[in-house]
């Protein structure tokens, strides 16, 4: 049967969609941008700013490899339109290393081994960094229970959580 | 993604006054549904109103001595709330146990309740699904439908309803506050869900022209005996294959009062007064939570793929019903199944 999607249902809309000028703050950095209102924070990120440190991986949500942090809340950019965040505070992986020195979380993946391909890594330490800001995870079960947002295909799980221990400890 | 156009709301007359000039026109608040239905091309409206920034985002104890939350205030921000996790846990640990931490710090307390079923043919636009196209067809019947609803069925749809946050909700029988043009009004959160019957287009009695303001909760929140389980494929981030939110008030071991609710087995979550009362006055044993999940499970119907839904249930539903009753909730870290 013919495909039935709503862009074949709806009567689309007589005029162009304009694009839509936003402010936001990326890693300290003030920048200006001009969008489409369907732009996606991640397509922004990677497509507009060139941070491709924040990666696409199923691009709806289920594994976490877009992880940044918006106004100090880690959260799915590839979910989020960029025109809704005008004014945010965005943290992508490219900005948690400070004056040549690794984030905590990032030397501890690496004492730790804590990847093997390193798709979902970027997204893992962004998603930790807002794991330990929020101060809810004490145990490795619950390390385990609010980190499974993030997949790993290769499974590197062990590893993940005994390096967020670290970092957590450090902090 | 397809395109559209984009516009915010400055207040909730604002918001309405928007949506009312434009049928194709959605509400946007967390996003986390409705952004990924429109990649996979199931939603194309043709212009977000965006109300991720009107003032809904306290959570205050009411003069009747229960809690108005505000539709947008983040689901993480709900359960980690004072008020929630002391006087409701059985919402804090229904909202903890569903999504990601990511997802729950995007996603809208009123946005929840308006997430659509997961249901698979209704994300396939290549194949029939009367909720996406009415009067296509259902593919779940006699397709892959392990996945789909055993209670409250209808011929033209078995999708369930994806939520854990509104299984509490259920049980703890809150309120929805809705505005609209003709003004406000109040809704029973038994009332909110609609079963399929013959439109299963439409998931709630809310109407295209409204937007949920506030869900009120009364002032029982059952904090001392209560338990949310969920059975899933994995043990965090999968939504539930059958879950069960019970909530118990005590006397010694006799039940005094009972709240039972199921998620993932119907099109709402599901809950029965037989169920509820037949556990009034009795002790707390299995032979009574048996009895209760047989009423609740009434009428259950599988198809084929998840026939062992029923099973599953009956045995959940006890189960929750004795970690309820012992005063241990079922743990959102530690897996095991007490």
């Amino acid at each position: 049967m013919a495909r039935s999607g709503a862009a074949n249902r709806v009567t689309r809309m007589a005029t162009a969609p304009e694009k839509i000028p936003i402010r936001l703050t990326v890693n300290g950095n003030h920048m200006e941008l001009t969008v489409a209102p369907w732009t996606t924070l991640l397509d922004a990120l990677r497509d507009h700013l060139d941070l491709t440190g924040t990666k696409k991986g199923c691009d709806h949500g289920q594994c976490g490899a877009c992880t940044v942090l918006v106004d100090g809340r880690r959260i799915n950019s590839c979910l989020t339109l960029a025109v809704m965040k005008q004014g945010a505070e965005i943290i992508t992986i490219e900005g948690l290393a400070h004056d040549g020195e690794l984030h905590p979380l990032q030397q501890a993946f690496i004492d730790h081994d804590a990847f093997q391909c390193g798709y979902c890594t970027s997204g893992q330490i962004c998603s930790a960094a807002g794991l330990i800001a929020e101060g809810k995870a004490k145990t490795a079960d619950e390390i385990r229970e609010l980190m499974s947002g993030n997949i790993c295909r290769c499974g590197a799980y062990p590893n993940i959580v005994a390096a967020i221990q670290q970092a957590k400890e450090r902090s | 993604m397809i395109p559209f156009q984009y516009a915010r709301a400055n207040d909730v007359a604002d918001a309405i006054k928007q949506i009312a000039t434009d049928p194709s026109a959605k509400f946007i608040a967390g996003g986390t549904n409705l952004i990924d239905l429109i990649k996979y091309d199931v939603e194309g409206p043709s212009r977000l109103i965006d109300i991720s920034h009107l003032p809904l985002r306290s959570v205050e104890p009411t003069s009747a001595g229960g809690v108005l939350i505000g539709a947008m205030v983040p689901n993480t921000d709900l359960a980690y709330h004072p008020l929630i996790e002391q006087r409701y846990p059985l919402l804090s640990r229904a909202i903890l146990s569903g999504a990601s931490q990511q997802l729950r710090n995007m996603a809208s307390t009123g946005g929840n309740l308006l997430q659509r079923t997961r249901c698979f043919y209704y994300y396939d636009t290549a194949t029939p699904c009367n909720k996406r196209e009415p009067g296509s067809g259902c593919s779940a019947i006699d397709g892959v439908n392990r996945i789909n609803a055993i209670l409250g069925t209808s011929e033209a749809c078995i999708a369930t309803h994806p939520s854990d946050m509104c299984v509490a909700l259920a049980a703890l029988e809150a309120t929805v506050h809705v505005a609209g043009p003709a003004g406000a009004r109040t809704i029973a959160f038994a009332d909110f869900h609609r079963l399929p019957g013959n439109t299963p287009q439409r998931d709630t009695n809310l109407e295209p022209d409204e937007i949920i303001t506030a869900i009120e909760l009364p002032p029982k929140g059952f904090s001392a005996n209560y338990s949310y389980l969920k059975i899933r494929d994995r043990l965090s981030y999968a939504f539930a294959l059958v879950s069960v939110a019970a909530a118990l008030e005590l006397d010694g071991d006799t039940i005094k009062e009972a709240r039972l609710a199921l998620g993932g087995v119907a099109h709402k979550p599901w809950r029965s007064t037989a169920a509820e009362a037949a556990l009034l006055g009795q002790r707390t044993d299995a032979a009574a939570f048996a009895k209760a999940a047989d009423w609740l499970l009434h009428g259950a119907k599988g198809y084929g793929h998840n026939n062992f839904k029923i099973g599953l249930a009956r045995r959940a539903i006890i189960r929750t019903l004795g970690q309820a009753a012992r005063g241990t909730p079922q743990s959102n870290s530690d897996k095991k199944i007490r």
